[in-house]
Formats: structure tokens, C-alpha cells, sequence
């Protein structure tokens, strides 16, 4: 993967400090009373343009309720939630639904491709749902970045987990969309072919200036991000900026540490 | 393994819901059906019972086998045998019967049959000047030529009273009684909805047209003697020609006239309910298939660990057993509840069954558990034996052995060899057996190929769901996705469909036949005929003849006679106008000349005997005489005229009674309401009596086919209600599956209504798939059995009901939409985040 065969101009990290989404005192709350729990409590964070964010924290500390809320995929308990200058709070179902149609890109961990649809098709899906026509050079460029030109025509079934959730990153940066979320996208690969996919997320926020937000538990894929949020308990806990996998291990020992002797 | 299975039906229950509801609905239809059918038997039978209680032995006239009697009617009783056979040793008192039609309009002139006999008899006082079988519950006996008794019932709802003045008919002419008592009865007529009318005796008989003579001679035993012995006795008094049968004889032969007559339409509703329990297997099959597809890994750890072939097929089909008892249990009780129900909703249509008690008989419990557990079971048969094909090692693989594309192959090659012979076989069916096997073949091979034929049919659509945007798409896709499950869907709904297109393209096509044979045959503006098609009175066509409007009219008038010693009938016409009335086509020579000794023959008849224009032939007459006849032209026959025709004059002075099946009648300016009207005042506005234009029969015609085509689509609603379980199984089957799917597309831009559109669409897809194929077939059967009628019906042409066609094709594409109600309502009520993450 060369970057030359990238035609757009680049978009250099840092020069926008745009905010493609913010939580401001988000809450999420589950269930009432006694069994009452609090997934978020009063999260307050920035999503930059052009910048790969990863959300990092152990098991139930809320990051994925975090990336859920903040994608219009849940409700929100408190707070706000905005997504460019669109406010998710509020919304009914229909205009959260237009709203990750047309500027949230998806990527979940286990693919979830239709198996129906060739490669191509499954790319331009969400295009086809709001019935635009897709941007042919923009469509091409991406399918050459992920590597899947002779594939287009395959379907699911006839691909490997790594092409398959290639598919995957190409169907959410397709629609060019304000900013995309990542559930765990290596969490069903081997890890050459997750290391192929974090380094197309990357290329993507580098070359195209796309946003890429990733919920992850693996230190190796949050050293692909240029910062990780640390969540625990429902709150941010840490901010790192430029991580390595071994800067990111060290704070997540921390986590294990401070879950043992608590 | 009986526990995995029971926790495996226990798991499943939601699953299982419409394989269940499918059973219970086939087994209801069926037990509701047999506990009707005994029901109304039983009460039929101790019914006639009742109505031959009071009679030890009846004599009744009896024409033996080696009888040298005239043609026609067997010799009546005379009075002197009653009185012969009134002396005989251990007789307590005898009494002679006759009886016959007597139409018992309602006060306000409407006169309805219901169905049930209209009889009319004599009053018989015994010594005490009571007839014993007809207690009176108001007034006196008839006495006189101009007075009559009713049963209460009719009296009831007829709206009289003693005193009245009843207008009524027995064989035409309006006759004018004096209602002088009501009665009440036993008899089984009157019990089944029936009317009777009792005349004094002399009254009767001359009505009836047997003076001095009785139909029925009915004997009562003096104390001590028993039915047997008083037979005997009775027997020895008895000429040749009558017969002597005890009275639990009769009541036995009653009962098992009904019995046979029940035994009918049970048969009739069985089949249907049969199509319906035949429907529901395919249900059956599609969840069995559904439960196993995502047991996968779990059987084939079951293999692994060590499970034969045979125990895992044994699972499934215990599973199998498990479901068919449950919903088999569910179907006798819902049964029970139909059969109970039934008696209420028949006597609100009008239908009269005597009371009895609901009968649950073993045979009926045993036979709806048999059936529901064994449909049940054979159904998941197929199934079970592919769970069994499993390999144990793919237990280990996440990816498992779907249905391979070379099984296709294979099904298909089968299925186009069935299809295609059945066709021929259907098309070129000379016979009913032949047609019935064509059929058959056809059937099945269109199962067989519908998954192949899923895929171009439903491509077809494609260019009008794409205007549905993505969800149309989508709902294409979906329904060619698991090709088996669709065609088994569809075929559930086409078996009903082709049924229903079948029975509405022959009807139509038979009933134009018979219009255009009516339009065709009869010249004559009117047909008059007795309500019932019962014998008319010379009168009639006296009348009719006499009336200053008719320039020409003919009695058609049927004697029994014996031609070359066969028994065989003469049609007597008015051999000088039914030239003017009739139209046939004549082979060779024609109505003219039809006077004396002259008779026309159809092609048939002649052909028979070996006939030609000018041949003749030696006719036995009812009156014991003897005569020739010469063939003086040879007609083409169709169902409304066919036989040996003669005139009048030659027939009517044989015939010790005559008795006018119809009256045919030209008038001056055709027919016209004034002119009907006209007639039917000089028939004395006779309810009883039918003047009928073309237009009239046209219409009655209608009515009866209209009615049957009414009774067989209820009866095959069933089956396409069980079709509607099948695609609300078959799409809540797909939704479930598809749930990581369809949060995806939620999640990436489909709102809760495309969502919803998305499985709509899938499901009218599948039906109208379903309705295409049903109707399609059933026109080709249509078509097909229309060649065998054709054969005996002349005027014959298909005769293609657009209208209702489109109709069914609308009918299926509303069952696509009601039955995705549910399943999409579930699908776009999924939690995204919960469904993204299913596995």
C-alpha cells in the first residue's frame, strides 16, 4: 500500500483542532433502583477531526457504552452527545437512524456483512439505503487502499475474516462519513490480518482526513491510534497522546493493579 | 435421548407455535368433522326409530326380480288386502297409507323446502276414529275433499290456524283447504325439517292418483305376538308382487339410509380436511429443518460423543411426537368445541336435525390423535434423516454443511421428470383415473421443482421491488436465500390456490355450457316445472294450452316402458308444436310427422339398439299392452333432451297416471315480466309452481353453482389459513435467524420502517410465488378436466374467469402481507446492540 496512489490532499493531522464529536456530562444509567447500575457517569470528551482516538479500559468500565451513545446506537441517560454540531439528544428514531446513515461509518467486530450482497455491494450499501449515487473516485480509492479490487464481485462467504472485514472499513469510509466508529475490529482476526486493518484505519485519518474512533482491549491495536482514552467505572480516568502498545500495557496494569487491591 | 428431545421441545416453544396451531388446526377439522357427522347420525337414527315405533310389519308393494307385471310402477294395495291382511291371526289393527309431494306454501305465499321432503297422506281412523301415528294437538281430523291437517311445525311457521284456508299444491293446481286440526308426529321427514299434510283417505287416493289403493299397508301386533311371527303370519295372505318387512327392519333401513348419507359428506369433509393436515406438513418440515440447521454443532456433538445415526434420527422424530400429541390433544378438544358448535350454526342456516346429544365416539378421539402424531411425525421424517447425515466433525467447525448445490441437481432432474410426464399424462387423459394420476404427478414435481423455480419467478418481480428502494432489494434477496424453505412455503399456499382456481375455472366453464345448452336447446319463452321437479298435473299444461297468450306449448311427459324387453323410458311431447319449442340437431329426419306410431330417437339410443331412420321397435307399455314403434328421425341428445320421444297421443292413453315433468310454452311477445305474470295467475299464482324464461334458468343455474363454488372455498379456507401459518413460521424463522443482519442494517441506515418494508416485502414475494404457481396450475387442471367434460358436453369451452383469477392473485398477495404483520413488527422492535452481537 502506497500512499502515493492517494489523489486527494492530505489533510495534516493537528491543523484542525474541528471537534468532529463531543460528550458533555454524558450519563448512561441501566435498570432503576436496587439493581441500578451507571455504564457512564458525567463523561465529558472531545473527538477531534482527523484523528484516531481509541477508547480503551477493562471490562465493564463503559467504553463501549461510550462509543454505543456517542454513535446514536443507544439512548442517553444525561448530558449531551453531538456529532458535528447535531445534537443526539432528543432525536427520535428516524433522524438518529438518517443521522449514522449519512455521517457515521461502522465497523463492528464480527464483520456483519450481508451475505446476500457481493463485495461491491455490501460497500455501497448504505449509499443504496439513502439512494445517493456513490463518488465513483472517492469509491475506487478506497477499494484500492483496503486492497480489494479483484474481489469486489466475491461474496462474504467466499472471503477470508481479514477481506472480509476489510469489506467492512471500505463500506464505513465510503459515504465519507463526519466520523467512524470501530467496535473491536480485530477482535475476530488473526493478528497479520488485524494489523492490516488498523493500518488502513490509520492511513485513512492520515491521508484521507477521516475521524476513526475505536473501542478496543488490545494494547497492540490502541498503539495504532494517535491518542487513548482511558476509561473506568464510568469515567475517564487517563488521556494519552502518541501511545506505544508498551506505554498503553503499563497503564492497563495499573487497572489490574488497582482491581486487586481495592 | 427422550429427555434431549423433550428439553429441545421445551426450549423451542415460541419456534414451535405455528407447527403447533398448524396441527391443531388439521386435527380440529377432522375431529370436528367426525364428532358432527356422528352426532347428527345418531340423532337421525333414534329419530326413525321413534317414527317406526308404532309399527310391528308394514306390506308394501314389491316388483320381483322375475316380475311379469307392466313396465312403471309396481301393483298397488287395494282395500281388499287391507282387509284380508287386517284378519290375519295376531294383526291388532291395520292401516293403509299413501302418500306423496304436497307443497305447504307459507301464509304469505314464499314456500321453502329447506332442503327436506314436502309430503302429503291420508289420515286413517282406526276403530276409535283416531289415526294413532298423527296425535291431534288442535281440531278434528280432515273429513272432506276440501279439508286438511298440518304438523304443529309447519303450522308454526307457516303462520296458521285452525279455520284457516290453506293454499297448497300436490301436483299443480292450486288446491284450497280448510286447516282443520294440527298434529304432531314422530315421523322422520318432519324431524329432518320436513312438512306433512294429511288429506282423509278417499282424498288422498284420488290426489294421488291410486283410487281404492294404498302405497303402504302398516300392521300393529295384538299383545303376545312379535314382529317375526306376525310377519309370518301376514306372508301367508300376501298375492305375488308385495312383501311384508317387520317394522325394526324399516327403521334399521332408515338409518341406514341416513347413515350412508352422513357417510357422504363425512368422506366430502374428510378430504378437505385432509388437504388441510397435507398443507400443514409442509410447516412441519420447514421447522423441523429450521430447529436442526441451528442444532448443527450440538447433534453433531451428540455424534461425536457417540450417538448413532439412527438415535439422532430417533430425536428428532421423538421431538416429532411430542409436538404432533401436544397439538393433536389441542385439535380433538377444538374439535369437540366445532362439532358441538356446528348443530346452532346449521339450524341458523335453516337445516333441522333432530335433538340427540353430541357424540364423541373412540373411534373419533383415537382417529384425530392417530392422525396429528403420525402427520406430525412422517413429516419431520425427512428432516430427522438429514440431522442424522451430520458429521460428527462438525461439531468442531464453525461453518456447516449447508444444503449442497448438487442435491439441487438431482431434485430438480426428478422433479422435471415428474412435472413434465404428469403434464402429458393430465393433457392427454382420456379418463378420469388417467387425469387423476397426471394430476397427481404434476403436483409433486412442481414440489419438487419449486426451489428451482424460485429463483427466475421471484426475479421476475425484481424490477418492481427495486422501486421499493434498498428494503425491496433486500426482501428479493432474502426470499431466494434458503431456496427450499421458500418453495416449501410457497407450495403450502399453492396447493390451496390451485385448488381453489381449478374448482372456480371448471365451474364457470360448466355453467356457461349449460347456459349456452339452455340458450341453445329451447325455443320456448317459458319452462314451467313443479318446485322440487316434481311431477306436474295435466292440468297444467291444459291451462297453459287454453291461456290466450300461448301460441304454442308441449307437456314433456316420461312412461316407463320395456323396449326390446329392456326397461327403458318414453318422453311423450305434443308432436305438433315441440318442433317450435325444441331445437336438436337431427342426423336424419326431424320432429315433423312425430304423430302415431312414429318416435325420434337421439344419436345414442339409436346407436344402442342399433338403429337407423326407419327402423322399428317393440315397446311394452306401463298399462300392460303391447305396440311398435318406427324411428322417424335421429337427434343429436344433450343433458336436457335425450331418449326416445313420441307423441302424446300415443303415450298418454297407456299411461294409467300421467305425470308432466315439465311444460314448455311459447308466447305471444316472447317473455316478458307482464307475460309471466300473466301465466303464473293462470296457474292460480301457484308458489309451488316455477314458470321459468331462459333467463330464469340461466339464473337458477348460477344460484346452484354459485352455492357450490361458496361450500368448497369454505371448506379449502382451511387449507389456506394453515398456508398463512406457514409464512408467518417461515418468516419469523428468517427474522430470528437474521437478527445480527438486520441490527446491522439499523445500525448502519435503515429506519424501524424499511426494516418492517423489508419483511413485508419478503413475505408478499413468497405468497404471490405460491399464488402464481396455484393459480397457474390450477387453470392447467382446469383446463385439463374440462377435456374429459368436454367429451360428454357439447357446448364446452374453458371459459377463463379473469376477474376471479385476479382475485386469488390479490388473495395471496394479502396473505403475504397479514402474515408478515408479526414478523416485522419483531423485527424492527429488535434491540440493534443486542442483534448486532447475536450469534
Amino acid at each position: 500500500m502506497t500512499t502515493g496512489s492517494f489523489g486527494v490532499p492530505t489533510a495534516v493531522r493537528g491543523s484542525s483542532t474541528a471537534v468532529a464529536a463531543r460528550a458533555t456530562d454524558l450519563s448512561k444509567v441501566y435498570g432503576e433502583g436496587e439493581t441500578q447500575v451507571v455504564a457512564l457517569d458525567a463523561v465529558s470528551v472531545d473527538f477531534h477531526r482527523a484523528e484516531f482516538t481509541a477508547i480503551m479500559g477493562p471490562s465493564g468500565s463503559g467504553k463501549s457504552t461510550l462509543m454505543h451513545c456517542m454513535a446514536g446506537l443507544d439512548t442517553v441517560s444525561g448530558g449531551s452527545a453531538r456529532i458535528g454540531d447535531v445534537e443526539l439528544t432528543g432525536l427520535n428514531d428516524k433522524n438518529l437512524t438518517r443521522l449514522r446513515r449519512d455521517k457515521i461509518g461502522f465497523i463492528f467486530q464480527a464483520f456483519n456483512l450481508l451475505p446476500t450482497l457481493t463485495a461491491l455491494e455490501n460497500i455501497t450499501l448504505p449509499m443504496d439505503i439513502a439512494g445517493r449515487k456513490p463518488d465513483r473516485q472517492w469509491l475506487d480509492m478506497v477499494v484500492e487502499t483496503v486492497g480489494l479490487s479483484g474481489r469486489l464481485k466475491h461474496r462474504p462467504n467466499q472471503l477470508s475474516g481479514g477481506q472480509q472485514q476489510r469489506v467492512a472499513v471500505a463500506r464505513a469510509l465510503a459515504g465519507r462519513p463526519e466520523i467512524m466508529f470501530a467496535d473491536e475490529p480485530t477482535g475476530n482476526l488473526d493478528s497479520r490480518s488485524g494489523a492490516e486493518v488498523l493500518g488502513f484505519l490509520r492511513e485513512s485519518v492520515r491521508q484521507l482526513g477521516q475521524t476513526v474512533v475505536m473501542v478496543t482491549h488490545d494494547p497492540v491495536a490502541a498503539s495504532y491510534a494517535h491518542r487513548v482514552v482511558f476509561l473506568a467505572d464510568g469515567r475517564i480516568v487517563d488521556d494519552m497522546r502518541e501511545p506505544t502498545a508498551d506505554a498503553v500495557l503499563d497503564r492497563m496494569k495499573r487497572f489490574d493493579a488497582k482491581g486487586r487491591t481495592s | 435421548m427422550f429427555r434431549t428431545a423433550l428439553r429441545n421441545v421445551l426450549a423451542h416453544k415460541a419456534r414451535l407455535l405455528m407447527t403447533v396451531l398448524a396441527v391443531v388446526l388439521g386435527v380440529a377439522f377432522v375431529s370436528g368433522t367426525l364428532v358432527f357427522t356422528s352426532t347428527v347420525s345418531d340423532a337421525f337414527r333414534k329419530s326413525s326409530q321413534k317414527g317406526f315405533a308404532g309399527i310391528d310389519v308394514a306390506v308394501r308393494p314389491h316388483k320381483g326380480s322375475g316380475s311379469q307385471a307392466a313396465p312403471g310402477e309396481a301393483p298397488r294395495l287395494p282395500q281388499s288386502l287391507l282387509d284380508r291382511v287386517g284378519t290375519a291371526p295376531g294383526v291388532a289393527s291395520a292401516t293403509g297409507s299413501v302418500s306423496g309431494f304436497a307443497a305447504v306454501p307459507h301464509k304469505d305465499g314464499t314456500f321453502s323446502t329447506r332442503g327436506a321432503s314436502s309430503t302429503g297422506a291420508n289420515y286413517y281412523p282406526g276403530a276409535d276414529g283416531k289415526d294413532a301415528r298423527y296425535p291431534l294437538k288442535s281440531g278434528r281430523a280432515p273429513r272432506a275433499a276440501d279439508e286438511v291437517a298440518l304438523d304443529a311445525k309447519i303450522a308454526e311457521r307457516g303462520g296458521y290456524k285452525v279455520g284457516d284456508t290453506v293454499r297448497m299444491s300436490v301436483d299443480g293446481p292450486v288446491l284450497r283447504q280448510k286447516l282443520t286440526g294440527v298434529f304432531t308426529t314422530d315421523d322422520g321427514n318432519v324431524s329432518a325439517g320436513g312438512t306433512l299434510a294429511l288429506f282423509d283417505t278417499a282424498t288422498a287416493q284420488k290426489l294421488y292418483g291410486k283410487p281404492g289403493a294404498f302405497d303402504e299397508i302398516e300392521l300393529k301386533a295384538a299383545a303376545g305376538t312379535s314382529q317375526a311371527a306376525l310377519k309370518a303370519a301376514v306372508e301367508k295372505v300376501l298375492p305375488k308382487d308385495t312383501e311384508a318387512t317387520t317394522g325394526k327392519q324399516l327403521a334399521k333401513e332408515q338409518a341406514d339410509a341416513t347413515a350412508k348419507t352422513m357417510d357422504g359428506m363425512r368422506t366430502g369433509m374428510l378430504v378437505f380436511a385432509g388437504i388441510a393436515l397435507f398443507v400443514g406438513t409442509f410447516i412441519i418440515a420447514n421447522t423441523f429443518t429450521m430447529l436442526i440447521a441451528q442444532r448443527t454443532k450440538e447433534l453433531a456433538l451428540l455424534r461425536a460423543v457417540g450417538a448413532t445415526r439412527r438415535q439422532v434420527t430417533r430425536s428428532v422424530l421423538i421431538e416429532a411426537l411430542l409436538v404432533g400429541s401436544v397439538a393433536s390433544v389441542i385439535g380433538l378438544l377444538a374439535g369437540i368445541g366445532i362439532g358441538a358448535a356446528m348443530r346452532p350454526l346449521m339450524e341458523s342456516f335453516g337445516s333441522v336435525i333432530p335433538d340427540g346429544p353430541l357424540v364423541v365416539s373412540g373411534s373419533t378421539v383415537i382417529t384425530a390423535l392417530v392422525v396429528g402424531t403420525v402427520v406430525t411425525t412422517l413429516a419431520a421424517w425427512l428432516p430427522g434423516r438429514r440431522a442424522a447425515k451430520i458429521p460428527p466433525v462438525a461439531a468442531m467447525n464453525s461453518v456447516h454443511a449447508t444444503a449442497t448445490a448438487k442435491s439441487l441437481v438431482v431434485r430438480n432432474v426428478i422433479g422435471g421428470l415428474l412435472a413434465a410426464g404428469g403434464a402429458a399424462v393430465a393433457a392427454g387423459a382420456s379418463s378420469e383415473s388417467a387425469l387423476g394420476l397426471g394430476a397427481f404427478l404434476l403436483v409433486v414435481g412442481v414440489f419438487v421443482l419449486t426451489p428451482l423455480l424460485s429463483r427466475p419467478l421471484i426475479a421476475a418481480v425484481g424490477p418492481v421491488l427495486r422501486a421499493f428502494g434498498m428494503p425491496g432489494r433486500l426482501a428479493q434477496q432474502n426470499a431466494v436465500r434458503n431456496p427450499r424453505r421458500t418453495a416449501a412455503t410457497a407450495s403450502a399456499l399453492m396447493v390451496g390456490l390451485t385448488l381453489i382456481t381449478a374448482i372456480t375455472v371448471i365451474a364457470g366453464s360448466v355453467q356457461k355450457a349449460i347456459d349456452k345448452m339452455a340458450a341453445d336447446a329451447i325455443k320456448a319463452d317459458y319452462v314451467v316445472v313443479m318446485a322440487n321437479m316434481n311431477a306436474l298435473s295435466p292440468d297444467v299444461a291444459g291451462k297453459l294450452a287454453a291461456h290466450p297468450k300461448v301460441t304454442s306449448s308441449s307437456p314433456l311427459r316420461e312412461a316407463p316402458v320395456r323396449v326390446d324387453g329392456e326397461d327403458d323410458s318414453l318422453t311423450g311431447v305434443d308432436g305438433r308444436t315441440i318442433g317450435g319449442l325444441v331445437k336438436v340437431g337431427f342426423s336424419a329426419g326431424s320432429f315433423a310427422g312425430l304423430t302415431g306410431d312414429k318416435a325420434v330417437v337421439d344419436e345414442k339410443t339409436a346407436k344402442s339398439h342399433g338403429w337407423k331412420n326407419g327402423s322399428s321397435f317393440a315397446v311394452a307399455y306401463p298399462d300392460g299392452t303391447n305396440g311398435r314403434l318406427t324411428v322417424a328421425g335421429v337427434y343429436k341428445g344433450n343433458q336436457m333432451f335425450q331418449g326416445i320421444m313420441v307423441d302424446n297421443a300415443t303415450v298418454t292413453p297407456h299411461m294409467p297416471q300421467v305425470d308432466d315433468r315439465q311444460v314448455m310454452v311459447k308466447v305471444k311477445g316472447g317473455a316478458s315480466s307482464a307475460n309471466k305474470e300473466s301465466l303464473r295467475e293462470a296457474l292460480g299464482d301457484n308458489p309451488a309452481i316455477q314458470v321459468q324464461s331462459k333467463d330464469d334458468i340461466s339464473r337458477e343455474i348460477a344460484k346452484v353453482v354459485s352455492l357450490m363454488l361458496n361450500i368448497l372455498y369454505g371448506l379449502l379456507a382451511m387449507a389456506v389459513l394453515v398456508a398463512v401459518l406457514g409464512v408467518v413460521n417461515t418468516l419469523a424463522m428468517s427474522v430470528a435467524e437474521r437478527r445480527r443482519e438486520i441490527g446491522m442494517l439499523r445500525a448502519i441506515g435503515l429506519d424501524r420502517g424499511e426494516i418492517k418494508r423489508m419483511v413485508r416485502l419478503e413475505s408478499l414475494v413468497i405468497s404471490l410465488f405460491g399464488g402464481v404457481l396455484g393459480v397457474g396450475l390450477g387453470v392447467f387442471f382446469g383446463w385439463a378436466a374440462g377435456e374429459q367434460i368436454g367429451a360428454s358436453m357439447a357446448t364446452y369451452e374453458l371459459v377463463l374467469p379473469w376477474g376471479s383469477l385476479a382475485v386469488f392473485l390479490l388473495l395471496s398477495g394479502l396473505v403475504g402481507v397479514l402474515a408478515a404483520l408479526w414478523p416485522a413488527r419483531r423485527a424492527a422492535r429488535m434491540n440493534m446492540l443486542v442483534a448486532i452481537k447475536a450469534d
